[in-house]
């Protein structure tokens, strides 16, 4: 069990930056939810319930606009439709053996973020590790949306401005490393890099939403990455048999 | 007609724990396809460089300062250096650009 208190204290150190960074943006996100009509505990639920930025900037429009349920329905599973792939991609990390309980509590957790760091960790995915993050992470969130309902523009601009990199930075640190590593990697980054660059100055993009290129560019160069540089059994099964260890350098 | 604000979030709460929640419960042991299992190997590197770049440069005040960021996360990362740290040392570069900033322009 001591394993699995070990990735609990890892899973909250690296939650930290995250939950940093998230504060920053639900306190934002909860100027949204005022103008939305929704009182500080609602901004509290929704968040803790949905934690999605784009998400839930979605969510509160479609309450904005009073429209019917399904819209919101829909509205969520098209802002949210990445997850579906991140959770594709995270249940090949999860031993099989992995309990049902872990796998609903994991699921409910994935975020950009948490998928992201989770994905970096080497070897089988170990439950604990998550929620030692989502502890952290997830309550700042929620609380980061009631503040901003409460208190509104109380954070000056520069400390957003600066907070609003922490995640990329998280990023950074997960994919550069592997493209370090493995060629195949550093040019599928590069690649996505500037089609991601690409559609965004492409007017004929416009209309979609951010959540939405997202996937579309995952599943095209992803699926290209597949077919040109299929990836073979000893690489991705490898890390599988690396005993979970600290990653103190 | 006007809607309830719970059951607005509780359908968007619902649709948002079903979408997370069943590739992982249905997908059970290891995918055996070859072209699947190197899609879902490459799905997460391309899911957070696009998310990257280019919002790391739209998010701050200064386009610059985040185009710095970029520059510094990816050295650091490129050296070794933690998540954390590199998350720490983007919003530095991103904090004082801005604050020199007024100063230069």
């Amino acid at each position: 069990m001591n394993r699995n208190k070990n990735a609990f204290t890892n899973g909250i150190r690296d939650g930290i930056p995250i939950a940093l960074g998230y504060f920053a943006v639900a306190f934002s996100l909860g100027i949204v939810a005022k103008k939305a009509g929704l009182n500080p505990f609602q901004g509290f639920l929704s968040s803790f319930l949905n934690h999605a930025s784009a998400g839930e900037y979605a969510e509160f429009t479609v309450i904005m606009a009073n429209a019917p349920y399904i819209e919101m329905a829909f509205v969520i599973l098209i802002t949210n439709i990445r997850y579906l792939l991140m959770s594709c991609a995270l249940s090949q990390r999860f031993d099989p053996d992995t309990l049902n309980a872990h796998r609903l509590l994991v699921g409910f957790g994935i975020t950009d973020e948490i998928f992201g760091i989770s994905i970096g960790r080497t070897g089988a995915l170990n439950p604990y590790y998550n929620y030692g993050a989502m502890a952290i992470a997830l309550p700042s969130w929620s609380l980061g949306t009631a503040l901003g309902i409460v208190a509104g523009n109380i954070l000056p601009a520069s400390a957003v401005s600066a907070l609003s990199v922490a995640l990329y930075g998280m990023f950074i640190a997960i994919i550069i490393p592997v493209s370090r590593t493995n060629k195949i990697v550093g040019g599928v980054v590069i690649t996505s890099f500037l089609a991601s660059f690409a559609v965004s100055k492409i007017a004929f993009f416009d209309r979609m939403s951010d959540s939405m290129k997202i996937s579309l560019l995952t599943v095209i160069i992803a699926g290209l990455a597949a077919a040109l540089f299929p990836v073979k059994e000893e690489e991705d099964s490898k890390p599988a048999e690396v005993p979970e260890k600290e990653d103190h350098k | 007609m006007t809607h309830n604000i719970y059951l607005y979030i509780l359908t968007a709460a619902a649709v948002s724990f079903l979408i997370r929640v069943l590739p992982l419960t249905l997908i059970r042991g290891k995918i055996k396809n070859p072209f699947i299992r190197s899609f879902l190997y490459y799905v997460p590197y391309v899911t957070l460089a696009v998310m990257t770049f280019p919002a790391i440069i739209t998010a701050p005040q200064i386009p610059l300062a985040g185009i710095l960021a970029l520059i510094a996360g990816i050295i650091a990362a490129w050296k070794g250096l933690n998540m954390m740290g590199i998350a720490a040392l983007c919003c530095a570069v991103v904090f004082i650009c801005e604050a020199a900033a007024p100063y230069f322009l």
